[in-house]
C-alpha cells in the first residue's frame, strides 16, 4: 500500500491587488480588491514505502505548497491527502511526529544551541526514549561524520556542516519519511556529494522514503530512480528517470578523443553537437544507428584515444521539458 | 505529557540568563528610573502626605518592586517569534508534535523567568539591603511585614508570571496575523505600564476608579503582588486576589488557545 496518497490537491491564495501609482495606493485604502493565485491545480500521486522521489518543477510551480501540505504546514482548499493513513493537516501532531522535515532554507536547529543540546532538545520534544535516542544518535552522528561539529554552536558552523546537522536532526526520532526542500542549496560541490550519499544511505540502508525537491538536477541524477515534474500547479510527468530522460530527448552522445585534429564525419543519422581541438561530442539517435556500429565506424577511419557513451545532462532535458510545456517560470 | 514544554522552558530560561550584558544594562536603567520615581515621591509626600492613599514608606518599597519586576509587563511580542514570523521558520513550529499554544506559553515563560531572576536578584540587593546600610534606608525596600506576607508574596508573584505570558502569546499571535511586531508592540506599551500599576501605583488614580482598576488583568502582574509585599492585602483578601491572577490567566490562556490555532491555521509561508 501506498505510503502517500494524494488526490485532487487544489491550493488557492489569495493576494492583495494593488493598482500602480499613488491613486491606486489610496483607492485600495479604501476598497482591497483581492486576486486569487491558484498555487495547486488539482494534484494526484502516490508514493511507495521506500522510494526515494524527486520532485521538481521551476520556481513558482507548486512544489513547495505540495510539501507544506504533505508536511501538516498548510491546509489545501481542497482535495485529499493521506499520509500513512493520517490526514496532515487534520491529525497534525500525530502526523509530524512520525515525518522529517528538511528546509535548505531555514534551521531548525537552536542558532545559540550547541548541535548536541540542540538534539537533546528535539530528543524530549519528540519524547523519544533516552536509550533508543542516544543509539539512533551515535548512528548518526558516525554516518554523517559529526563527532567535531558536536560542540560547537550552530551559528558558528559551515552551510554544509549545518545540513549534514540539520538531516541528522530531522531523523533522531527515526521518521520512516522524510521532506528534504533544496537540501543542497548554496553548498559547494564537496558539501553536496556529502549530502547526497547521506540521503542515499539513508534510503538504501534504513529504508526511509525521501521526497526530494530541488533545482540541482544532480542531485535528481543521483538520488532518484522517479521523478515527478510540476509545472503551474499540475502535474507534467510522474515517471521512471530513465524513462523521463529518453521520453524527452531520445538521443544519446558520444565523446571521441582523436590521436589528432577532431575530423569532420558524415554519418546517417549522427550529428556534431560540440567540437574543442581533438574532441569531438556526437549526438545520434540509437533508433537508426547503435552504438557499438557507430564508435566501429568512427574507429575504422580515424585513430582514436578514447571514446565514451554519455547521457544528455539532465540539466539540458529538464530546459527542453520545460520547453515542450511552456512551464518556465512567468 | 509534559516533557517537550519542560525542555524547552529550562533550554530557554539557560540561554536567556547567559545575556549578562543586557541584564546589567537593565538593571542599571532600572535603578535610575526607581532612583528618580522615589525622589518625585519624596517632593510629593512632602507638601501633600494627608491626601496620599499609601504611606510613603509603601509606596517606595512599590516602586522599588516595580522595577524589580519591570520585565512582567508584556510590552513587546517574544522576539524569537517575531524573529521567526519575519524569516519564515514559524513554518517549522508547526512541524512540532505539541500543542501551538503551550510551545509558545512554555517559552514565553522561560523568556520572562530568566529576565526577572537576574534584575530581581541585583535590585533586591542594591535596595533591601546596599541601601539601608549606607544610610539610605528611608528610601530603600522594606521587607514584608511577616512571614505569611512574604510566603503569599511568593505565590502572586508565580501567579503573576503565569499572567505574564498568557499575554505575551496573545502579542505573539498579532504579530503572526499581522506578520509585524510593530503594531502589537505599540500599544502593548502604554496600556500595560499604566494598568498594572508600573508608572504610578493603582492606589493614586481617582478614587471611584481605583476598585474597577484592580480587577482588570493587569493588576495582577504588579499592583496584586506589591501590595501583598506591603501587607495591604492580608489573609483572605491576599487569596482572593491571587484567585483573580489565576482566573484571568485561565481566560488568557483559553482565549490564546484559540487564537493560536485561528492563526496558525491560515497562516500562509511564503516563498522558499
Amino acid at each position: 500500500m501506498a505510503q502517500v496518497v494524494v488526490e485532487g490537491l487544489r491550493k488557492t491564495y489569495r493576494v492583495a491587488v494593488r493598482e500602480p501609482g499613488a491613486w491606486g495606493a489610496i483607492r485600495g485604502l479604501a476598497r482591497r480588491r483581492w486576486r486569487e493565485i491558484e498555487a495547486l491545480a488539482g494534484v494526484s500521486f502516490g508514493i511507495g514505502a521506500g522510494e526515494l522521489v524527486g520532485f521538481i518543477g521551476p520556481n513558482g510551480a507548486g512544489k513547495s505548497t505540495t510539501i507544506k501540505i504533505l508536511s501538516g504546514i498548510l491546509r489545501p482548499s481542497a482535495g485529499a491527502c493521506e499520509v500513512d493513513g493520517l490526514v496532515p493537516w487534520r491529525d497534525r501532531i500525530r502526523h509530524v511526529a512520525r515525518i522529517g522535515v528538511v528546509f535548505g532554507q531555514r534551521t531548525q536547529l537552536w542558532w545559540d544551541l550547541p548541535v548536541i543540546d540542540g538534539f537533546d532538545l528535539l530528543r524530549d520534544i519528540y519524547r523519544v526514549d533516552p536509550a533508543r535516542y542516544r543509539r539512533t544518535r551515535d548512528e548518526l552522528v558516525g554516518l554523517m561524520r559529526l563527532e567535531s561539529l558536536l560542540d560547537q554552536p550552530v551559528r558558528q558552523l559551515s552551510l554544509g556542516q549545518r545540513m549534514r546537522c540539520e538531516i541528522a536532526a530531522a531523523m533522531l526520532h527515526e521518521p520512516r519519511l522524510i521532506f528534504l526542500d533544496e537540501p543542497t542549496i548554496g553548498l559547494d560541490a564537496p558539501a553536496k556529494l556529502a549530502v547526497r550519499e547521506l540521503v542515499g544511505t539513508l534510503n538504501r540502508e534504513r529504508g526511509v522514503t525521501v521526497v526530494l525537491t530541488t533545482h540541482d538536477m544532480q542531485d535528481i541524477e543521483a538520488l532518484a530512480r522517479r521523478v515527478i515534474v510540476i509545472g503551474k500547479g499540475v502535474i507534467l510527468a510522474d515517471q521512471p528517470l530513465d524513462a523521463f530522460r529518453a521520453g524527452v530527448l531520445a538521443e544519446r552522445r558520444v565523446v571521441a578523443d582523436f590521436a589528432g585534429e577532431a575530423p569532420r564525419l558524415a554519418i546517417p543519422g549522427v550529428e556534431e553537437r560540440a567540437r574543442d581541438g581533438r574532441s569531438l561530442e556526437l549526438a545520434f539517435d540509437p533508433a537508426r544507428i547503435a552504438a557499438p556500429a557507430l564508435i566501429a565506424a568512427i574507429a575504422a577511419d580515424h585513430p582514436l584515444e578514447d571514446i565514451r557513451v554519455v547521457q544528455p545532462q539532465i540539466e539540458e532535458v529538464i530546459a527542453r521539458f520545460y520547453d515542450l510545456h511552456g512551464a518556465g517560470e512567468a | 505529557m509534559l516533557r517537550p514544554y519542560l525542555a524547552i522552558i529550562s533550554a530557554r530560561f539557560q540561554l536567556v540568563l547567559q545575556y549578562r550584558a543586557a541584564a546589567l544594562a537593565g538593571f542599571a536603567t532600572q535603578c535610575w528610573w526607581g532612583g528618580m520615581k522615589v525622589l518625585i515621591f519624596s517632593a510629593f509626600y512632602a507638601g501633600a502626605a494627608a491626601v496620599a492613599p499609601m504611606s510613603f514608606a509603601h509606596t517606595v518599597s512599590y516602586t522599588w518592586l516595580g522595577q524589580a519586576f519591570l520585565m512582567f509587563l508584556p510590552w513587546y511580542a517574544d522576539p524569537e517569534v517575531t524573529d521567526m514570523v519575519r524569516t519564515g521558520a514559524v513554518a517549522y513550529e508547526r512541524l512540532r508534535p505539541v500543542d501551538a499554544w503551550g510551545w509558545w506559553y512554555a517559552r514565553a515563560l522561560a523568556w520572562t523567568a530568566a529576565r526577572i531572576v537576574p534584575r530581581a536578584a541585583l535590585m533586591f540587593a542594591t535596595a533591601a539591603v546596599l541601601m539601608p546600610l549606607v544610610g539610605l534606608g528611608r528610601w530603600g525596600l522594606r521587607l514584608p511585614p511577616d512571614g505569611s506576607d512574604a510566603a503569599l508574596f511568593c505565590a502572586a508573584i508565580v501567579a503573576a508570571a503565569l499572567l505574564s505570558a498568557t499575554m505575551t502569546v496573545l502579542l505573539n499571535v498579532v504579530v503572526a496575523a499581522s506578520l509585524t511586531d510593530r503594531g502589537a508592540n505599540a500599544f502593548a506599551a502604554p496600556i500595560t505600564i499604566v494598568l498594572s500599576g508600573s508608572l504610578v501605583p493603582l492606589a493614586f488614580f481617582p478614587r471611584p476608579l481605583v476598585p474597577l482598576l484592580r480587577l482588570q488583568p493587569f493588576a495582577g502582574l504588579m499592583d496584586t503582588p506589591f501590595r501583598v509585599w506591603n501587607g495591604e492585602l492580608a489573609g483572605t483578601g491576599a487569596v482572593g486576589a491571587i484567585a483573580l491572577q489565576l482566573a484571568w490567566t485561565l481566560v488568557l490562556a483559553l482565549l490564546g488557545r484559540r487564537a493560536v490555532e485561528a492563526v496558525m491555521g491560515r497562516i500562509q509561508v511564503q516563498g522558499g
